[in-house]
């Protein structure tokens, strides 16, 4: 048997909580790679917000080896993959590098949206499918009508599918074996040039960047000087290897079909895009793979700390996180509502929230977000041209002839019943039909186009309602059109306030500015005078509320003495208004300037 | 030599009323007797008793008057070997229904000389959704037994904004209780506390409550009708005939020194406030009581002077700021309180400084203004 044939590349997809971390950690201890003492749970997700919210945001990946009943002995990669539509592109290229994926699905839960969503990407990048039926040993598990279900939504043969338990490590062995028997092994040209693809890299403070890489022809040697096909940097190779499970075991060379990693004291993880094509200077392959994008930010968010003397702080966690995220980009802002901070772009709202949560919770930053923009062109009365991602830097409307906003090509699976709602939705939501296919008789591929602001808030998630979970969402940037927009402006106690301007399109402007206007009047306490919010464009108000002024705050008596107690209630109403910022006379709680995100959740 | 208030808590009660959320029980009755002996070897043991004059004894609860006349007797034996000034005020608290008048008059005769009825309403159908365990009737035999018994200074505490209240309802009670020739009224706004049975009621959807404009309206419809009856609002919630107002009350407002004994009962001697447990089998156990105690720092101390002064209808007197602190209270408050004055919530006066009328019914939100 030849080398190659040997070699397994695969990736587990699932819904969530269908227990494809528990899967790959039995496939990992299985396999032999790591005793019971050594074996941390879920070894794929490291970082604690991923272990939390039970996703995988940055992918990783685990070499297995495995022999068979026949005394053969297999290589195994396992891909981890990340599972969100902002990270859709990444997943893309995690499962370009391999030929097979295992499906997960629950036995007593059976197919659900996210499977399906991942089922197609994977479809579409052609890899073989392993369906895998888990929790067997569920009271509720049904595994004969989930096999149906995977044949008649899916369309794929599911009778032999695998039953196991992950949990209770129940017939884990016939996983390895629909693997081996089922998914292809790597057939590269090992004699043609070096052609790698790198589906994911990190920072290390020793070793620089490590860039994760399927070799699909050639091999990549250690000291060999490789270059980058999108980039043409050339770096020489310090250390090749594989990926043992939690640690990296350096080897001489990857071959063709390998999965494995290299250093070259790289130091800017921006060089080592995902997707690109990783080839020898010598001997150059003649074209990359295809498919590479360069991923740019799409959502730009004001970020501020919410105790203005951490702004340095703030500058040196992202100056860290960017050490890793080649897709975070950041540069100092002020407002005159939240201080100084920055505004920061990011590849969609989890990007953002992710990136958020990382300096709140590694950093201990506490930190107030602004209403996300995309970036606008306008052409202006002097003929030059802007582009704008900060809504306070529009120019006045008489220095502006036209203006143009980011549209995306958005592409919709979903099952045919789901077809009105969803169509409805991308209506509402300014949205251009521009086809819609049947890819089997119950599922569809809806294709639109839409503005890129119609989707930055929550368009993801109104998808998913109202398509109960099963639409998958895919969206790429396909230029600029002609608009109408308009910034609206927020005023409280006829004060602008910076931070919650936008710009909009003119027609949802009346529906955005009641909206936010009605949030604040729940955000903003009650003070001793009535405070008005207006939304505005211009100097035309399109919108009003009024917080009505504070009519009773009195404390009873103080029984026996206790004085102390009484301080410190006023003390704690003082110590509250402090947290809050000051818009002319109003105090505005920290709290406001979040919740106009999230506008349309009620 | 300086003078202080003694306090004396009794945590008992026959029943607890639904909106109260303070250290009473039911329950521990049984205990009643453990309970007087351990206060009275407290009070016994505060020898720093002997530096002051008494000014003012105020036996609180719970219910005071659901102990034996005895167990007063004791308490009160225990504070007079200390010296108390001849026209001391002594106060004890009584709920309707749970004395008559032979206690009444025994009370009278150990040295009480002002009875404060916790009355609340003068609707049984309020009293009922209180919880409270006596009729309007019960109040009004209670407060003839009293009278009878020789007691001409009594104060009635009443509630407003209750559940299922009126404005019309409120001014009855008012009515009723100015009639009576009561020299003192408290009447406060009911406030859903969290231990309280009303609390989750409340969070429930269960208690209707009157509204902000209403409570309002109930606080200022007493203020116009009580003066019209010879009272004044001499305190935010408190009400006086002339030269019946509390002198107990006005220890706290001043920020004079007081000694409290019993379960929770705080002290402020010395510029130091401290507490005792309120745990009650803490309290009956323990050697040392105290589990909290601050001394007052001058920011601290600015900060009590200012808003319990404040409390006051006559306020602050500026030049009383500024010896006692060293400092004149436009040096530390100038701006905020030349804003608040500017805006008309407090109001200049001579040498003094008032709550408006604007200003008093949203004096805590004055106050946090006006903490450092």
């Amino acid at each position: 048997m030849d080398r190659q044939s040997r070699i397994r590349n695969f990736c587990i997809i699932a819904h969530i909580d269908h227990g494809k971390s528990t899967l790959a950690d039995r496939l990992i201890q299985k396999s032999g790679l790591l005793t019971e003492r050594e074996m941390q749970e879920q070894v794929l997700d490291n970082m604690d917000i991923e272990r939390e919210r039970g996703i995988t945001i940055k992918a990783q990946a685990v070499r297995l080896i495995y022999k068979s009943s026949d005394d053969e002995e297999y290589i195994l990669n396992l891909i981890d993959t990340p599972g969100h539509v902002d990270f859709n592109y990444e997943v893309s290229r995690s499962l370009a590098a391999c030929e097979g994926a295992v499906l997960v699905v629950d036995a007593a839960q059976g197919v659900e949206a996210q499977t399906l969503a991942n089922v197609y990407l994977a479809l579409e990048s052609s890899l073989e499918i392993v369906p895998v039926i888990n929790k067997i040993d569920l009271p509720a598990a049904d595994p004969d009508f989930v096999k149906k279900q995977i044949e008649d939504i899916i369309g794929i043969p599911a009778q032999d599918a695998p039953m196991v338990s992950a949990k209770a490590s129940v017939n884990i062995e016939q996983v390895f074996n629909s693997v081996i028997s089922d998914i292809k092994p790597p057939s590269g040209d090992e004699k043609g040039p070096l052609k790698a693809l790198i589906f994911d890299s990190v920072y290390d403070a020793y070793k620089g960047v490590i860039v994760f890489i399927r070799v699909f022809d050639g091999k990549l040697v250690n000291k060999s000087t490789v270059r980058f096909m999108s980039n043409n940097k050339q770096f020489e190779v310090v250390e090749t290897g594989v990926l043992g499970p939690g640690k990296f075991i350096p080897t001489e060379e990857l071959l063709a079909g390998e999965v494995g990693y290299f250093t070259a004291s790289i130091k800017n993880v921006q060089d080592t895009r995902i997707g690109d094509t990783v080839t020898e200077a010598g001997a150059p392959a003649v074209e990359p793979f295809p498919g590479y994008k360069k991923v740019n930010p799409m959502v730009y968010f004001g970020v501020f700390p919410a105790d203005g003397s951490k702004y340095n702080d703030l500058r040196d966690a992202l100056d860290k996180l960017k050490l890793n995220d080649a897709s975070l980009f950041f540069e100092p802002e002020t407002s005159a509502a939240l201080g100084f901070g920055f505004r920061c772009g990011f590849l969609g709202l989890l990007h953002l929230e992710i990136v958020q949560e990382r300096l709140e919770r590694e950093y201990n930053l506490d930190l107030i977000t602004t209403a996300p923009s995309v970036i606008y062109k306008m052409y202006l009365t002097d003929n030059t041209q802007i582009e704008l991602s900060n809504p306070s830097d529009m120019p006045d409307v008489t220095r502006i002839t036209n203006m143009e906003e980011p549209i995306v090509r958005a592409e919709i699976i979903l099952p045919s019943d789901h077809i009105g709602a969803i169509m409805e939705l991308c209506q509402e939501r300014r949205g251009e039909y521009i086809e819609m296919v049947y890819l089997e008789e119950t599922r569809a591929r809806l294709v639109y186009e839409l503005p890129l602001n119609e989707i930055i808030y929550d368009f993801f998630d109104v998808l998913k309602s109202r398509s109960r979970g099963y639409a998958s969402f895919d969206y790429e940037l396909i230029g600029y059109k002609e608009s109408e927009l308009v910034k609206l402006d927020i005023l409280v106690n006829h004060e602008m306030v910076d931070a919650l301007s936008f710009v909009v399109h003119k027609s949802k402007a009346y529906e955005r500015g009641r909206k936010m206007a009605e949030k604040l009047k729940k955000e903003i306490p009650r003070h001793l005078f009535e405070i008005p919010i207006q939304a505005s464009i211009g100097n035309k108000v399109i919108a009003r509320e009024t917080v009505s002024a504070m009519r009773k705050d009195v404390l009873a008596k103080c029984y026996g003495g206790d004085i102390s107690r009484k301080r410190k209630l006023l003390e704690k109403q003082k110590e509250g208004k402090k947290r809050m910022r000051q818009i002319g006379n109003v105090e505005v709680p920290q709290a406001a300037f979040m919740s106009v995100l999230k506008l349309d959740e009620e | 030599m300086n003078q202080l208030g003694v306090y004396v808590h009794i945590p008992f009660c026959i029943k607890k009323c639904l909106y109260c959320d303070f250290n009473s029980y039911a329950d521990k009755g049984r205990y009643k007797k453990e309970y007087i002996n351990v206060l009275a070897g407290e009070i016994g043991s505060a020898c720093f008793l002997s530096n002051y004059e008494i000014k003012s004894i105020f036996i609180g609860g719970g219910t005071p008057t659901c102990m034996d006349i005895g167990d007063i007797s004791t308490i009160l034996s225990k504070i007079k070997k200390h010296k108390i000034l001849e026209n001391a005020e002594i106060t004890i608290e009584a709920n309707p229904g749970t004395i008559d008048y032979i206690y009444l008059k025994e009370l009278r005769q150990l040295g009480a000389n002002r009875l404060s009825f916790g009355l609340q309403s003068a609707s049984d159908r309020l009293l009922k959704i209180l919880g409270r365990v006596h009729t309007y009737n019960d109040f009004l035999k209670s407060y003839d037994d009293a009278i009878k018994a020789g007691f001409e200074n009594i104060n009635v505490d009443l509630m407003f904004a209750l559940p299922g209240q009126s404005l019309a309802d409120w001014q009855d009670t008012l009515c009723k209780v100015s009639d009576l020739g009561a020299t003192h009224i408290s009447a406060y706004s009911l406030i859903i506390e969290d231990g309280a049975a009303f609390s989750s009621l409340y969070k429930k959807g269960e208690l209707i409550l009157p509204g902000e404009e209403e409570d309002r309206d109930m606080y200022f419809s007493a203020k116009y009708f009580l003066e019209s009856k010879g009272y004044k609002l001499y305190e935010i919630s408190n009400f006086a005939k002339k030269g019946y107002e509390s002198g107990h009350n006005k220890i706290y407002w001043n920020c004079e020194e007081y000694a409290g004994f019993g379960l929770g009962a705080h002290s402020y001697i010395n510029n130091k406030r401290y507490s005792n447990t309120e745990d009650f089998f803490k309290y009956l156990k323990d050697e040392n009581k105290i589990v909290f105690e601050e001394i007052l720092s001058q920011e601290e101390s600015m900060e009590e002077f200012i808003f319990l002064g404040l409390r006051m209808a006559c306020g602050i007197e500026i030049d009383k700021f500024g010896k006692k602190f060293g400092k004149g209270l436009f040096e530390v408050y100038g701006d905020k309180l030349i804003n608040l004055i500017s805006e008309g919530y407090i109001s200049k006066n001579g040498g003094r400084i008032q709550l408006t009328e604007k200003g008093v019914y949203v004096s805590n939100t004055i106050f946090s203004e006006l903490l450092c």
